[in-house]
């Protein structure tokens, strides 16, 4: 063992040269076959289809959830369901869409993107990757399992206290919310983890940050937000948890506890997480968008400055959501103005996809019309945004329907619109087949149709007064043509989002088989095979430009990205770290096998939280040890990824 | 063309070079996101007092016969290890092993005086809010010194097993810095708990 | 009970100084919003039928950066800084304005939310003539009236749309909060923060009338329930007192209980329950007979009472006027 082992010229090659080189790497970064390979896989394009469909899951469970809402709620008086079922299927609603769906389902698209974008053979760290899979799936188990027993947390997604104390919820019901957020903190942690040293790291050389997709800029943003905000409302849960079960009087009215201390912690995390689970959607639709324009997007920058501007801010506005508890007037007003700012980086991505529409050639595909969708409807969420952050309108508007109608175009309208858009625009590169276009015309429109009849009228339901978060309404408040016609809506929107899961199974079954690139499109991904090999590139690209593949065709100043020639990289599972700032080669990575410890970990956790819930503390103490054991086994340093030094040495 | 000059680089660090290696960047993230937890616990500890109507702080101020000398246990260790990790750097294994040795045991010391001043005071977890966030914060710090604990143990088992190097000793440089960082953490929650009180 | 016209709840009509100061703000943002999203759509519409191409097929249309999008950013965003920072000066205005009445509240009201009704008790300097009542509240036309918000229970938001926006009644804190009705009417308000099961059924009804009236409905409530007079209604007291007595108050006999609503003029009231039923007596006695019926999870549980003890009890709470 020479001290070579320690560092090495990677060695550079074409395909015309080594053409062996792609089975080479086949066969060290292929999936192990089977259920124990299934389980076992770190690859990042597996995770990411992983967390595609069980987002979608979600979606299902919580569209349910919504179409029972909304069949009590149709006409006034309905006794369809009883007040604690309504309770219990709002709460699960809202918890399911904005936590079991709307980022897992980004972190799907960024999970098999990022290093294909980026360049790279996989993520900064595939074991983690597969970890905060699991421990994603198991947390929303948990979470539903509350169902079972008929105690789903029915306090509402945003708990208030003192009503989730014990006093006035005495079953399990906020327990199962408590600790499964802080177990499902722990998988969205992880990943913003991995995306942010993915971003740091992996990048092929040459690519500047300047010539990062608005995806990578949209969920590198989302992900810092993420390290920043999502302690809070794990402590916040974690705090509830105590004063629910030994005692405490942290929000305890009654023993000097401050309610309102829960607002604010709880406040302080959601409000920046509704622009995490934004603002990589508006990423996906800033890549898109332009390629279906055939051209590049107009003010790249201004674009990336807003992204990152709208995250920054996102933390200066959560009192928005308190105006009405008795705050100081100066509180109020710095709030209110803050509110009325945040929309300034909005309008700059607005403006900037329009004048990509105006100065391009559009070309209407299935995905274009969703994102046609999406920029309206995004503007519609932005505006009766910018009303409800004035003060005084949000006094009467706060916790009416009025903001419900605000919350769906905003959730809906950017982050499913520019999903499905998505879905349709990358479908081809995930599967290697393409999603029906005229099915997908006929899902579009009912979709989009079915929507605007839902959730439009509710911005009149609101200004007619009807209350957020009740299970019905009297006759004589003149709500039930509204209610009926939302009802009605939503019932149409679910039978859009039907066909586009039939145009899924259909196209993957019988849909035309995609090329590499069938939309033409300038990226790092499509220069891949549909779907990519297990090792994505076989050799490490060197990059010129944002348009790797449309340089010819700008014949812009700048050089050309080289593709046909690059790092091997083939002495095992290896991956090129760039530096941060300019992106030159740094260090050969060795990349880990696939491995079972995530799962295993992952099911030690479930335990230790089903202890925490039944409150079995033996149980919880050989959960810890078989835990403790499982991440020393994970984090032992193996000699073959030299962590360590090599045998022979030390 | 620069982009041909980049394709011909020198030898290239393989695997984990310390502060090169994803594990450090990692552990970067690690700590922003944890430094966020202990933010919104002192953020919460300063809403109290700034809010509670009813008298927040207790009769008895918290005091620093044992308080300040376990700083300084828990500063002294961070300079152990510190010195520990040049070992590793320079390739002396023994200055390597007894500086996670001696950090683990100034640790250990840490947490024994913690547990003493907890017995100590006449105050239980629920007893009001003042008492839940102090055993909450100082708990929640503690569980992060036990587990930089088994961090250094596991360190000073891998060096004992040779697995280090001058070359290679990146698992030392990412456990030390977690190590320090449960330091500066505690810089912060001490001023918080201990100092203010008397600023009021 | 009717009250507020075809949409009690509304806000497209005003009946309050606080409501009309908010309205022109509230409704200039929605008309903006309107605008807004109408030209917007507009231009991507628009932008689409100029510019869109007949091919299907991206490859088939070729790639260049042409025109420049620039100053379309600019410009819109430009002007979208100039729109936001007038309403952000308006927003202040009209902050400051709702802050206090234009005249300092005559008098104020202790409101006190629970789950899932509203005590409401009038103080007086002459001790005799403070009493609580519930669910209903008069005030005069005319005039400022402060609430001062407390809860025993869980977080209520305190809403009558047409004449103000809401509070949140939060425990372990006192919100004060103004309300001034312009004219005279009957204005429905409803809990606006969800505070568990029965959230949906907590209302209550605004009487604005003029002063005159306002005075006389105050010298009734504050007087004590005249006793029963037949025989029924004796029997009917003395039931009252033995189940009814340890949550419901009727002041003038020894029911003292508070945990529910203070009954002593309970037939001058339109509603029941919170606002959940007109206050007629086929609906009372639906009410007392089996609260858990109509209202699931409210703190008033089903009692067996054996026929004439619910007959009696019915006859002598209908006496309560």
């Amino acid at each position: 063992m020479s001290t070579t082992e320690y560092e090495r010229v990677p060695e550079t090659a074409s395909l015309a040269d080594d053409p062996g080189l792609p089975e080479r790497l086949r066969v060290l970064w292929e999936n192990r076959p089977g259920l124990y390979g299934w389980i076992a896989s770190v690859d990042h394009k597996s995770i990411g289809i992983r967390y595609l469909v069980t987002s979608f899951v979600f979606l299902l469970l919580g569209g349910l959830e919504a179409l029972l809402m909304r069949i009590q709620l149709g006409q006034p008086g309905e006794h369809v369901l009883t007040p604690e079922q309504y309770n219990q299927l709002f709460s699960m609603h809202g918890i399911t869409m904005i936590f079991l769906y709307a980022l897992p389902v980004l972190s799907g698209f960024s999970n098999f993107l990022f290093p294909l974008v980026l360049g790279a053979r996989d993520m900064a760290f595939p074991r983690l990757n597969a970890f905060s899979y699991w421990t994603y799936i198991a947390a929303g188990l948990f979470m539903y399992s509350s169902f079972l027993l008929g105690a789903a947390p029915d306090d509402g997604w945003f708990n208030y206290a003192p009503n989730s104390l014990k006093a006035f919820s005495p079953g399990p019901n906020m327990d199962f919310y408590a600790l499964g957020m802080i177990f499902l903190g722990i998988s969205t942690m992880v990943g913003a983890a991995n995306f942010v040293v993915t971003v740091l790291r992996m990048r092929a050389p040459g690519m500047s940050i300047n010539r990062l997709p608005i995806l990578v800029w949209g969920t590198t943003a989302a992900s810092a937000g993420i390290l920043l905000s999502v302690p809070a409302v794990s402590l916040a849960f974690f705090m509830l948890w105590l004063d629910r079960n030994f005692g405490t009087h942290f929000f305890n009215a009654s023993a000097d506890g401050l309610p309102l201390l829960w607002q604010h912690l709880f406040w302080i995390f959601a409000h920046p997480w509704v622009y995490i689970i934004v603002l990589p959607a508006m990423g996906l639709v800033s890549d898109a968008l332009p390629i279906l324009c055939r051209r590049p997007l107009v003010g790249y920058t201004l674009v990336v400055l807003a992204t990152v501007l709208t995250m920054v801010l996102g933390f200066g506005v959560w009192v928005h959501h308190m105006f009405a508890t008795g705050l100081p007037l100066v509180a109020s007003s710095f709030f209110s103005g803050a509110s009325f700012i945040i929309a300034i980086p909005s309008a700059v991505a607005t403006f900037a996809w329009i004048a990509t529409i105006w100065t391009g050639r559009p070309v209407l595909t299935t995905a274009f019309l969703y994102f046609a969708g999406f920029i309206v409807m995004f503007v519609v969420g932005g505006v009766s945004g910018v009303v409800t952050a004035a003060v005084p309108a949000d006094l009467q508007l706060t916790d009416t329907y009025f903001v419900v109608a605000h919350i769906h175009y905003v959730l809906i309208g950017i982050n499913l619109f520019g999903v499905l858009g998505a879905l349709y625009f990358w479908f081809p590169k995930f599967t290697g087949r393409m999603l029906g276009e005229r099915l997908g015309r006929w899902n579009f429109w009912i979709t989009f149709i079915g929507f605007n009849v839902a959730f439009l009228p509710m911005h009149l339901t609101g200004l007619m007064g009807m209350p957020r978060r009740v299970y019905t309404y009297p006759e004589d408040l003149g709500l039930g043509a509204v209610n009926l016609i939302s009802s009605v809506g939503s019932f149409l929107l679910a039978i859009g989002l039907l066909l586009f899961l039939v145009n899924v199974a259909l196209s993957l079954r019988k849909g035309a088989r995609a090329p590499d690139n069938p939309w033409d499109a300038p990226t790092l991904e499509w220069a891949t095979t549909s779907p990519p090999p297990p090792y994505n590139f076989a050799l490490i690209p060197l990059i010129a430009s944002r348009h790797p593949l449309w340089e010819d065709r700008l014949q812009e100043g700048s050089g050309r990205s080289v593709l046909d020639r690059g790092f091997t990289l083939d002495h095992g599972k290896e991956a090129l770290a760039t530096t941060v700032l300019d992106a030159e080669p740094d260090v050969i990575l060795k990349m880990p096998a696939d491995t079972v410890t995530p799962f295993v970990l992952t099911v030690m956790l479930s335990a230790a939280f089903t202890a925490l819930l039944v409150q079995s503390w033996w149980m919880l103490a050989l959960a810890g040890m078989l835990i403790l054991a499982c991440i020393v086994a994970w984090l032992w340093p193996k000699r073959h990824l030299l962590q360590i030094a090599a045998a022979g040495h030390g | 063309m620069a982009e041909a000059e980049s394709l011909h680089v020198g030898p290239l660090p393989v695997g984990s070079p310390q502060a090169k290696s994803s594990g450090w960047f990692g552990m970067m993230t690690l700590i922003v996101t944890e430094a966020s937890l202990f933010l919104y616990l002192l953020f919460s500890y300063f809403y109290f007092a700034i809010w509670d109507t009813h008298g927040f702080l207790p009769a008895r101020r918290p005091t620093f016969e044992l308080s300040a000398p376990d700083t300084v246990v828990l500063l002294l260790s961070s300079v152990l290890v510190w010195w520990g990790e040049r070992g590793a750097r320079a390739g002396r294994r023994r200055q390597l092993a007894f500086g996670l040795a001696g950090g683990l045991v100034l640790g250990g010391i840490f947490v024994g005086v913690q547990l003493v001043e907890w017995a100590e005071k006449p105050l239980h977890f629920d007893t009001s809010p003042y008492s839940a966030l102090y055993f909450t914060i100082t708990g929640l710090h503690l569980a992060h010194v036990v587990i930089g604990m088994m961090v250094l143990l596991a360190l000073l088992v891998w060096s004992l097993l040779g697995m280090f190097d001058a070359r290679r000793y990146a698992p030392v440089s990412i456990g030390a810095i977690y190590w320090h960082f449960v330091d500066a953490v505690w810089l912060a929650v001490f001023f918080t708990l201990y100092i203010t009180p008397y600023l009021a | 009970m009717t009250g507020g016209g075809p949409l009690p709840l509304g806000l497209f009509a005003t009946a309050g100084a606080g409501a009309g100061q908010i309205s022109p703000l509230l409704w200039g943002l929605i008309w903006l919003s309107v605008v807004i999203a109408v030209l917007i759509a507009l231009a991507v519409v628009v932008g689409i039928a100029i510019r869109a191409r007949r091919e299907r097929d991206p490859k088939l249309v070729p790639v260049s950066r042409s025109g420049n999008g620039l100053p379309l950013i600019y410009g819109g965003v430009g002007l979208s800084i100039l729109i936001l920072l007038a309403l952000t000066g308006w927003t202040v205005t009209v902050i400051a304005g709702i802050a206090k009445p234009s005249a300092p509240a005559a008098f104020s009201v202790d409101v006190s939310a629970r789950q899932w009704w509203w005590a409401f008790h009038y103080d007086d300097p002459d001790s005799g003539k403070a009493f609580t009542t519930a669910n209903e509240l008069h005030i005069p036309v005319g005039q400022a009236v402060a609430f001062n918000l407390t809860s025993p229970d869980v977080i209520h938001s305190f809403w009558v749309p047409a004449l103000g926006g809401k509070t949140d009644v939060i425990p372990g804190q006192t919100n004060t909060m103004w309300l001034e009705a312009d004219k005279a009417g009957v204005y429905r308000g409803q809990c606006s923060e969800y505070c568990g099961q029965q959230h949906a059924n907590m209302a209550l009804y605004v009487v604005a009338e003029p002063a005159a009236q306002y005075a006389s409905w105050r010298t009734v409530q504050a007087a004590p329930a005249k006793p029963p007079v037949t025989a029924q209604t004796e029997a009917g007291l003395a039931d009252f007192i033995g189940r009814c007595g340890n949550c419901h108050t009727v002041r003038g006999t020894p029911a003292r209980g508070d945990k529910g609503p203070d009954l002593t003029h309970l037939m001058s009231r339109s509603t029941i329950a919170a606002g959940l039923l007109d206050n007629a007596p086929g609906n009372l006695a639906g009410w007392i007979a089996h609260p858990q019926g109509l209202k699931p999870g409210s703190l008033m549980p089903d009692i067996a009472l054996s026929g004439p003890e619910f007959e009696a009890i019915l006859a002598y709470v209908e006496t309560l006027k």
